[in-house]
């Protein structure tokens, strides 16, 4: 008899009220369950890699800035880094600090906006408001200290564009004591409240062996109990951290992966008040001469928002770069969540989506 | 503009965009700016939507689904390009999959500039929509205005 059930396929998106972006997927369906999702994507490509052709590894820094808004700064954090490893350049303390801060501020904010987005997913319409408030307040400290809300365009290969005035750390610091506060209330209706747990326990569960399996990364892999997050190899400023461990959940399902996510925006409030009070005075950029050699090699790998993300560049004696590629979070794990997706109820597609924070145009770039 | 003749409910369709004008405009709905006091409401369905905010540029897989989406939209309409990708195609004008603004598939009433654009601009985007709302429903045929009969 099961041979002989009836198959539907629902597709799902690209326009859908729960995506933010556009994704396609196929979902089978036998009654009510998901025996296979397929997934379909291109609908965000827009074939930027080529562009280092015809721009040079300067100007560059702009469009990998642009290969997604919500890690605007961690692009262009790790393409600098891809560029200063390829040229040899080493750049000032403050300018490595000031990097830090700002990409984990950056993190702040999208896991903020990650949390809202879930509970708008699971129909807490209110929730997602209060997230939606307290992110703007880390918006707010963008603007003062670079002048965008969401692309900033502060760093350049060779360091950063703008410092930060000791005023403003001050200012920062106390900004986030206040968040955090806020934050407190928002996290224990997040973990605690019945109507949330009833929609994340249990659902699109993945084991610690799945997970290895399809190399998962990022808080997605973090959820299932492996502590794999770039951030505890110390490069960079993250070297002078005084401790460091991933936070990782034993549950594997969209609960654990909330939980993760929650706990990291507390994390990362602790390493950017620990940056504050160490960076060091001094110059924020050094001049950059010359051009990458040919035939020359680099690669750099920082933990995004969402995950391992993976920067190659190579030269060719111009100042454009001969090749240049991204390894982003979100497209290693569209396969762990085909795979969440697999034998799951109908209505907890959009939570199962959800909670692997995807970030279709980094993948699709 | 003191009168708003109704509330316009918007939908919102990411083309080929970074996602750094779609955070904006979710976050001009959101308390921040909260343009929803407005009674600017966002939603899912084209058939509800008066205003059809459009972030990035169109590609040769989305040109379907955006005039699909704005088939499917009851007039009067309007569409809001929003950022520069949208307007022109911003940065990535000359990438190879990307075909230019918005306004290579469908008409585009109100073009809202910036990289990403500001809430703003985005707000006084969906104020000009309404406008240009008003105008398009006058000239079209059926319309009575309430209490005339």
């Amino acid at each position: 008899m099961n041979s002989m059930s009836k198959k539907t396929i629902i597709p799902f998106g690209p326009q859908h009220p729960v995506l933010p972006e556009p994704v396609h997927l196929d979902l089978v369906c036998e009654d009510e369950t998901v025996i296979e999702a397929i997934p379909q994507i291109g609908f965000v490509h827009r074939g930027l890699e080529k562009l280092v052709e015809t721009r040079d590894f300067n100007q560059f820094i702009y469009v990998a800035e642009r290969i997604c808004g919500i890690c605007a700064f961690g692009h262009s954090y790790g393409y600098a880094t891809c560029i200063e490893k390829l040229m040899n350049i080493e750049i000032p303390q403050r300018a490595e600090y000031l990097r830090v801060i700002w990409h984990e501020l950056s993190r702040v904010h999208s896991h903020i906006l990650w949390l809202g987005l879930a509970a708008d997913a699971f129909g807490f319409e209110s929730l997602f408001m209060h997230c939606w408030r307290l992110r703007e307040r880390v918006l707010d400290i963008f603007e003062k200290t670079t002048g965008g809300r969401v692309i900033f365009s502060v760093v350049k290969v060779g360091g950063v564009t703008r410092d930060i005035s000791d005023e403003h750390l001050a200012e920062i610091k106390s900004t986030l004591q206040g968040i955090s506060a806020d934050y407190a209330q928002i996290m224990n209706t997040f973990l605690m409240d019945a109507s949330v747990k009833n929609r994340t326990v249990g659902v699109g569960y993945i084991s610690k062996a799945d997970a290895l399996d399809l190399s998962m990364v990022g808080p997605f892999v973090r959820a299932s109990n492996v502590d794999f997050d770039v951030r505890m190899f110390g490069n960079g400023a993250y070297g002078d951290l005084s401790d460091f461990q991933p936070i990782t959940s034993t549950d594997g399902d969209c609960y654990g992966r909330c939980v993760v996510r929650a706990k990291e925006v507390l994390q990362s409030i602790d390493i950017i008040n620990e940056m504050i009070d160490k960076i060091p005075a001094g110059d924020i950029d050094v001049p950059v001469k010359g051009a990458p050699a040919e035939g020359a090699e680099a690669i750099a790998h920082l933990e995004q928002p969402r995950g391992e993300c993976f920067y190659y560049a190579k030269g060719n004696g111009t100042k454009n770069l001969e090749r240049m590629r991204m390894r982003t979070p979100t497209s290693v794990n569209l396969g762990g969540m085909t795979k969440a997706l697999q034998g799951c109820d109908l209505a907890d597609v959009n939570m199962i989506i959800l909670t692997i924070d995807p970030c279709i145009s980094c993948t699709e770039r | 503009m003191a009168f708003a003749s109704k509330s316009p409910w918007v939908i919102h369709y990411d083309g080929s965009s970074c996602n750094g004008c779609d955070i904006e405009v979710l976050a001009t709905l959101c308390p921040g700016y909260d343009a929803e006091r407005f009674g600017v409401i966002n939603t899912g369905n084209p058939k509800h939507a008066d205003i059809f905010l459009v972030t990035g540029s169109v590609n040769e897989q989305n040109i379907k689904v955006i005039q699909e989406i704005y088939n499917q939209m009851l007039e009067p309409k309007v569409v809001v390009a929003c950022g520069i990708c949208a307007c022109t195609g911003g940065i990535f004008h000359d990438c190879y999959n990307v075909i230019g603004g918005v306004d290579k598939a469908i008409p585009v009433d109100v073009y809202a500039p910036g990289c990403a654009v500001r809430p703003e601009t985005l707000i006084d985007a969906v104020v000009a929509g309404i406008a240009a709302l008003d105008e398009k429903s006058k000239t079209m045929k059926n319309t009575k205005k309430r209490g005339e009969e």
